[in-house]
Formats: C-alpha cells, sequence, structure tokens
C-alpha cells in the first residue's frame, strides 16, 4: 500500500503550489529541456575538474617525457627520465618500500579495524562517546599527530624506550627512527593507528546491517565465536570490506604526509616512498621531469586497483 | 543471545577495548602533556630518577606565548580556516548541482560521466602536485589563497558529487513530478523540493569535506612559500624547526590548537561525519 506521498509532506510541498507569478519566466524555460538542465548543472563541476586534474594529468605526462627543470623550459627526451630512475637505487629502495608499507599497513589495518568493528558492535555503556573518540585520530590532520608520534619516538627522550626500559622489556634504547627497517615499521604503526578507524567505523556501518537472528541460529546449530565470524559474519561483510580495502590501498600507495615529518625519507633515503622520492627529485631539487616521472610509476598499481573497485561496482548494478 | 561468563566478558571484550582505547588517544594525551611541560622536564635523561613522563607539577603556558610571540600561529590557523571554509563552499555547490543531474536527469553520456567523475575520485593528489605546482604558477596563483582553494575541490567535488548523488536516489521521484504537475519548473523543483530534503546529506558532505581539507598537506606545502600565508599543518612543519632543532614544547602546543577546530567540529556532527565517511566509499 502506497502512502500519499505529498499528504505526507504537507509543508514541503505547499511551496509549490500553483501561483501565477511562479510561472517559468522566458529566460529560466530553456531549462525545462533535461539535457540543457544537465550541462548547466554539470558545467562548474566539468570546468573544474577539467582544469585541475585531467590538464595537470596530460601535463604531467608531457613534464615526464622532457627534461623540464624549474625555470627551464625543456625539450622531448622520450622514456629516459623513467630508465633514469628505474636504474637509480634509491628509487629502488622507494619502489619496494611503498609496496611494504602499503602492504603491512592495510593487513594490520584490516585485523585491528575489524576486530575493533567488532567490539563496538556490542552494546555497552559509553559506546557513543567510545565510537567517537575512536576516530579521532583520521579526524585530527596527519601531520600534527605524527609530529606527536615522532616526539614519542625521539632518539633521546622517547617515552616508548622509557617505557619499555622501565617494564624491563629492553636494556639499549631502540633505534626508532635512526634506522631504515626500523622507521619503515614505524611509519607502518603509525599509519595503522591513523587508518585503523577508517576501517573499524566503516565495517561497523556494515556489521550493523547483519540481521541478529543469523547469529543465533547458527549458535543454536552449536557454532562457536570463531565459526559465526568466519561463516556469517565475514561472507556478508565482504562487498563492505572490498570498498574500504581499495579505498586504503589508493591513501597509503599514495601517502606522502606521514613519511614527510615522521623520517623525511631518511635515514640516508632507506624510506622513502614514491610520492616522497617524487616530492624530493620534483620539487626540492627542482628536476620537474624527472619528479613528474617518478609519481607516473605510481599509476599502474592505481589504475589496477581502480579497475577492479568498478568492475565491482558494475557487477553490484547488474 | 549468546550468554556470556564474566571473566569471558573481560578476556574478549574489555580488556582488548582498553588497550584500544589507550592505543587510539595515547598520542593526544602525549601532545598535551608536552605542551604544558616546562622545558628543563622535557629534556631530561630517560634514566633519570625522578623523571615522571605522564605527568607534570610545574604546568605552564611558556610554549602557548612562545607560539604567538615568534610565529605567525594566528595567521596560519585563519588561512587554513578560510581556506576549508571557501573550498567546502565551491565543492558543496558544483557537487549538489553534479549529484542532482547524475541521480535525476536523463541525458547522453551520463553513465560515462559518472565513472569519469569516480575515478577522479580516486586519483590522489600526489600523482599531480608536480604539474598542478606548474600550473599554478602559470595562472599566477603561486603563493596565494586561490592555489588552494581552486585545487582542493579538484578532491572534495568527486567525494561530494558522489555522496549526494547517493542521498538523492532515496528521495521519491513522486515528490518532484508533484510539484511539476503543480507548475514548478524542473529547475524550481530541484531547488524548493528537492534541496531541502536533502540538507542532512549536505551537512555530512560539508563536514567531511571541511575536515579533508582541514587535513590537507602537499598542495599546501607546494603552492605556499610565505611565512604569514600557510595552513596550519605547513606552518608548523616548515616554519617551527630551526636548522636541526626541535621545540617541541611549542610544536605541539602548536599540534594542539591546530587540532582543537577541526575536532570541534568534529564532536557537534559526529553522527553526521560518521555518515559522510560511511557514505564516502559506498556508492
Amino acid at each position: 500500500m502506497k502512502k500519499p506521498i505529498a499528504g505526507g509532506t504537507n509543508g514541503t510541498v505547499a511551496v509549490a503550489l500553483p501561483r501565477p507569478h511562479a510561472r517559468p519566466s522566458r529566460g529560466l524555460r530553456f531549462l525545462e529541456s533535461e539535457r540543457l538542465l544537465a550541462v548547466v548543472l554539470l558545467a562548474p563541476t566539468v570546468v573544474l575538474l577539467g582544469t585541475f586534474i585531467a590538464y595537470p594529468f596530460v601535463s604531467g605526462v608531457w613534464l615526464s617525457l622532457s627534461n623540464t627543470s624549474v625555470g627551464n623550459i625543456g625539450h622531448f627526451v622520450g622514456l629516459h627520465n623513467f630508465s633514469k630512475a628505474w636504474d637509480d637505487s634509491i628509487f629502488q629502495q622507494a619502489f619496494r618500500n611503498t609496496f611494504f608499507y602499503t602492504f603491512w599497513a592495510t593487513i594490520f589495518k584490516l585485523a585491528l579495524g575489524m576486530w575493533l568493528a567488532l567490539l563496538l558492535n556490542r552494546s555497552f555503556r559509553g559506546k557513543r562517546l567510545v565510537r567517537a573518540s575512536m576516530l579521532l585520530p583520521f579526524i585530527i590532520p596527519t601531520v600534527l599527530s605524527t609530529f606527536a608520534w615522532r616526539w614519542m619516538f625521539d632518539p633521546t627522550f622517547s617515552v616508548l624506550n622509557w617505557l619499555l626500559y622501565r617494564t624491563g622489556f629492553i636494556v639499549n634504547k631502540i633505534p626508532f627512527l635512526s634506522d631504515g627497517v626500523y622507521g619503515m615499521w614505524c611509519a607502518i604503526v603509525v599509519n595503522t593507528w591513523r587508518g585503523m578507524p577508517f576501517f573499524a567505523i566503516t565495517l561497523l556501518a556494515g556489521l550493523q546491517t547483519i540481521n541478529p537472528d543469523l547469529h543465533e541460529a547458527a549458535s543454536l546449530d552449536g557454532a562457536n565465536g570463531w565459526q559465526r565470524f568466519w561463516r556469517v559474519t565475514w561472507p556478508l561483510l565482504k562487498p563492505v570490506t572490498l570498498v574500504v580495502v581499495v579505498f586504503s590501498i589508493i591513501q597509503t600507495f599514495s601517502d606522502f604526509q606521514l613519511i614527510y615529518v615522521l623520517t623525511g625519507g631518511g635515514p640516508a633515503n632507506s624510506t622513502h616512498l614514491l610520492a616522497t622520492y617524487a616530492y624530493q627529485v620534483g620539487v626540492a631539487t627542482g628536476l620537474l621531469g624527472e619528479g613528474a616521472a617518478i609519481s607516473l610509476f605510481m599509476l599502474p598499481v592505481l589504475f589496477i586497483v581502480v579497475w577492479v573497485q568498478l568492475r565491482y561496482l558494475r557487477r553490484l548494478e547488474a | 543471545m549468546v550468554i556470556e561468563r564474566p571473566w569471558k566478558r573481560w578476556v574478549y571484550f574489555y580488556i582488548p577495548l582498553t588497550v584500544f582505547v589507550i592505543g587510539t588517544l595515547f598520542p593526544f594525551y602525549w601532545m598535551l602533556i608536552t605542551a604544558i611541560r616546562p622545558d628543563a622536564e622535557l629534556y631530561r635523561s630517560w634514566r633519570a630518577v625522578n623523571n615522571t613522563p605522564f605527568w607534570t607539577l610545574n604546568p605552564t603556558l611558556e610554549h602557548f606565548k612562545d607560539l604567538f610571540a615568534k610565529t605567525t600561529f594566528p595567521h596560519w590557523l585563519w588561512n587554513t580556516f578560510f581556506i576549508a571554509v571557501i573550498s567546502t563552499g565551491i565543492s558543496l555547490f558544483c557537487g549538489l548541482l553534479a549529484g542532482y543531474a547524475l541521480a535525476r536527469l536523463k541525458f547522453p553520456m551520463a553513465g560515462a560521466l559518472g565513472t569519469s567523475i569516480f575515478v577522479t575520485y580516486l586519483v590522489p593528489p600526489t600523482l599531480l602536485f608536480i604539474p598542478l605546482a606548474d600550473i599554478i604558477r602559470n595562472f599566477q596563483l603561486g603563493n596565494t589563497p586561490w592555489a588552494l582553494i581552486l585545487t582542493y575541490p579538484t578532491f572534495l567535488i568527486p567525494f561530494c558529487t558522489w555522496l549526494l548523488m547517493g542521498y538523492f536516489k532515496t528521495i521519491p521521484k513522486e515528490l518532484e513530478e508533484c510539484a511539476r504537475i503543480d507548475g514548478a519548473t524542473r529547475f524550481g523543483a530541484m531547488l524548493r523540493i528537492i534541496f531541502p530534503i536533502a540538507v542532512p546529506g549536505i551537512l555530512s558532505a560539508g563536514i567531511f569535506a571541511f575536515t579533508l581539507s582541514w587535513n590537507e598537506f602537499i598542495y599546501a606545502l607546494v603552492f605556499l612559500s610565505s611565512p604569514e600565508r600557510k595552513t596550519v599543518p605547513v606552518g608548523v612543519v616548515s616554519e617551527m624547526i630551526r636548522g636541526d632543532i626541535y621545540f617541541w614544547g611549542q610544536l605541539m602546543a602548536g599540534a594542539l590548537l591546530g587540532s582543537i577546530p577541526v575536532a570541534l567540529v568534529y564532536s557537534f556532527f559526529v553522527e553526521y561525519y560518521v555518515t559522510g565517511l560511511t557514505g564516502s566509499v559506498k556508492g
């Protein structure tokens, strides 16, 4: 039985009751055509995105094929920038780091985010407050919170070293950021800390759509908590999880600010990601062509991820 | 429901949740305690006997005073706010119109256009900052707030469009049809019937866009150069570290003050923010 919609929302519809002077004026009448209206409505978006995304993209491809530097209009050099980067040992390190960083950070964010979502899905006192405060790392500007982490990892005054020393876990300080391997893991920890709430809250929204009867039925059939998670929750949560993971991979793979603040790519260029190395070459050194080429190395991976996402969306619509 | 023994509830629920809460909030607590701790206590050997790192008995506002006396922090705060508000406004405007068109109107290429807006949503700023820096220079926009006000919408509009499009699709078409039978124009029906109903969606998109632009870093770092023009994140990074020396007290005071506005906005609109967040990944 359909509700009479106009009657149900009296207040809103009353505005549009026929009034002689509200007839479309000559100027606005052309907007009655769906096509024309669509053009008018979409124009601002298309102009802005065209000027500041499509045009820079094309211009970036051109830059990467030229030897342009700041104050120096370059000429075409073919794939020279790409092959030069490929043979550069710092680039190779940054390339490996980017995959390593994305892989582990995503795994941790997914595992911890899922765990936190399951915890938050239960009812307890103060739930709203806990949920709201859990999102803080995601709200607070990354640069500012990363500074707090950098101070916590300080070589001389690290509170974490103090804590581990006092509790008897370590005798000597851990060189958190003064060692490349440790530095990379520290960055993964901070990235996980920052991104986990996003996973938790989105997965929580997914969890809330799961009918509790399903769990009840499963436990009546003798399934324990672990089995209920893998047989009931996980299959139903897969679509949301895939989307969240795709978003997170894109953001982590192209991450810049966290590394820039935490290690600056150091010590000795051992913790660079593609984005921070592109910045160092393209902006700090001023070699625009080479920098543009380095950041374009991100494109194949991003392309694959976006393609997976689009295919998935298509399948949902079909 | 499944019945639980008390000890199980502790092991599987209270303890893990407490660890999550402490782990999540500790860096913020550390920010606060560093900001109010006098220098003499900050730089003390980690093996010192009377070291009490988790609290201080001599809180001071010295670092905050230094922050205002020695840097142009208030300018950064204002710049960040101004840029975030204007770029959010532009993005909402564009996103509303585009979202409505994609959700409601039939026109050729609608599908392709929707897809390409979605693809731009997934293009990260770090892919484009080098050519964009060049373009900003050519447009004579370098070192002005307009460089950011015009480029932030590139990652905000796709998000707003996507979110609002989803919202418009949930509003029954009959509402508009009634209005049009009653003599409203297509444009008028959109403006007076559909947009007012979409206010919660607009608010969600707006809050989320505001926090995103407050958080933005790489464009601001590359496009701005004079100290008083900078945004909070860039100012803290580039103006508060002199040489190799980190003034941690001041840095944490700046980080704290720079986080408060966005945390306030968030705390007033948590529910809208969460809707925006979860909506940002749904189709």
